[in-house]
């Protein structure tokens, strides 16, 4: 069973419609028991970094999201893979502190927010098409990164460490190609 | 590198899509989530529905729209149409929309923008603006009620303040070039781009496959939209992709 993490932040609609397509059961929950029950977790979350932590502690969530990220696939999408770092620019806040690096605005001469269809780069011949971004801010970190893009500069798409993935564009709105990427996360990840 | 997005647009009307050409004169040309299909497996990079209803019945067949076609489309799909408050938008949102646009229920309070980007993060607010030459005072001024109603906000200085409230796209288009496929209105859409940073949206008089290219040659803007080309089969999105990508805009294939 797949427990979408459910704290009042995001669409989910989308990505509930995206796991059922391919065959998956999602629960969309914030029951600590259910979260405990499921096999995968998935933290989706689009909106402020800051709102979203808030949200996070709210209902408390953290002790519990700590405990799972060391048992089970845990993946992180947009704002969610945000929140897996340690600290955000915006709101200036501290995020879950799983993986090491920060959070910044996306600055340049290009249009903020990155929106639209952008190429992966990855060592990984299933991750070189092209995905939909849309974000103002982007993950630093010299770890841990499994794709990228280039928007101006690198931005990080894709990270994964253990049994930790975070996809900065929506899977569940790149057509095949996102299809695809969404289950190889939940079939166990991307093998480097 | 970031592709130049092509976007079919599909009018909505009591569940059925229609097609206006300059605003006026409808006809029903189809069942809204076989066409989403279809766009879809033609290359579409994302789409747009405009729902044109005028009833709350009507309103209610759009939520149901959505709802299938996002069960079935895993492409982005934004929706406008007498959207008024947060509470619409969140019935769309939690229908499967991606985005939403706001037209004349930003210009009559333009508080909508700051309160709807907050409440569901800037990147699902695109602000649709329809726009028209005024010969007489020299400037564009923004329209509301499906271009039937001027206003006196002149949409340079909306474009400025919308960004300023929130907003995280734009969807302009030129009441002037609307309907006569003679190409966009780049002189309108280069003095937008000029003003804001957020990325914006042409739509507007595109006529064949060289009026998109010649828009991402000649302006910074993000995405092409059209309606009656696409759905008259006048022109595919792959020879539109196809002709632009030859002439070197970044384009996606599928």
């Amino acid at each position: 069973m797949i427990a979408i993490v459910d704290y009042g932040l995001g669409n989910i609609a989308n990505l509930t419609n995206a796991l059922h397509y391919l065959g998956y059961d999602p629960v969309l929950t914030h029951n600590v028991t259910k979260l405990k029950e499921a096999d995968t977790i998935i933290l989706p979350g689009v909106g402020h970094f800051n709102d979203a932590m808030n949200r996070l502690k709210e209902l408390d969530l953290l002790p519990v999201l700590n405990e799972l990220k060391k048992e089970k696939p845990f993946i992180g999408i947009c704002l969610g893979m945000q929140l897996l770092f340690e600290r955000s620019e915006e709101g200036d806040a501290d995020g879950l502190g799983y993986l090491p690096g920060t959070v910044k605005k996306i600055t340049g001469s290009l249009p903020v927010p990155h929106l639209g269809w952008n190429k992966l780069d990855s060592s990984l011949p299933s991750l070189q098409g092209d995905v939909y971004f849309i974000h103002s801010y982007k993950v630093h970190t010299g770890e841990n990164v499994v794709a990228t893009t280039t928007y101006g500069e690198p931005v990080v798409a894709i990270v994964q460490k253990d049994k930790l993935i975070g996809i900065q564009f929506h899977p569940e709105k790149s057509g095949d190609q996102g299809l695809l990427i969404l289950d190889q996360a939940l079939k166990g990840g991307f093998e480097l | 590198m970031i592709k130049k997005r092509i976007i079919p647009c599909l009018d909505v009307r009591d569940g059925v899509v229609v097609k206006g050409i300059q605003f006026k004169g409808l006809r029903e040309i189809g069942d809204p989530v076989e066409l989403a299909k279809r766009y879809n497996t033609l290359g579409a990079d994302e789409l747009v529905f405009l729902d044109i209803s005028a009833t709350h019945t009507g309103n209610a067949l759009m939520l149901d729209v959505i709802q299938k076609t996002a069960k079935e489309l895993f492409i982005p799909m934004t929706i406008g149409g007498g959207l008024k408050s947060s509470e619409d938008i969140s019935a769309v949102l939690n229908a499967g929309a991606d985005k939403v646009s706001l037209n004349s229920a930003a210009l009559n309070d333009p508080s909508l923008i700051n309160e709807t980007s907050e409440k569901f993060g800037s990147q699902c607010i695109c602000i649709a603006i329809d726009a028209k030459w005024e010969e007489a005072e020299q400037d564009w001024y923004c329209y509301t009620h499906g271009g039937k109603k001027r206003t006196d906000v002149k949409a340079l200085e909306w474009v400025k303040e919308v960004e300023a409230r929130g907003a995280g796209e734009l969807l302009i288009t030129s009441m002037d070039y609307d309907g006569m496929q003679q190409g966009f209105d780049h002189e309108l859409l280069k003095k937008i781009k000029e003003t804001v940073s957020i990325p914006v949206i042409a739509s507007g008089g595109a006529g064949n496959a060289r009026h998109f290219a010649d828009l991402f040659l000649d302006t910074d803007v993000s995405a092409g939209l059209a309606a009656s080309i696409f759905h008259d089969e006048d022109v595919s999105i792959h020879e539109v992709k196809d002709l632009c990508q030859l002439k070197g805009v970044p384009m996606r294939h599928v």
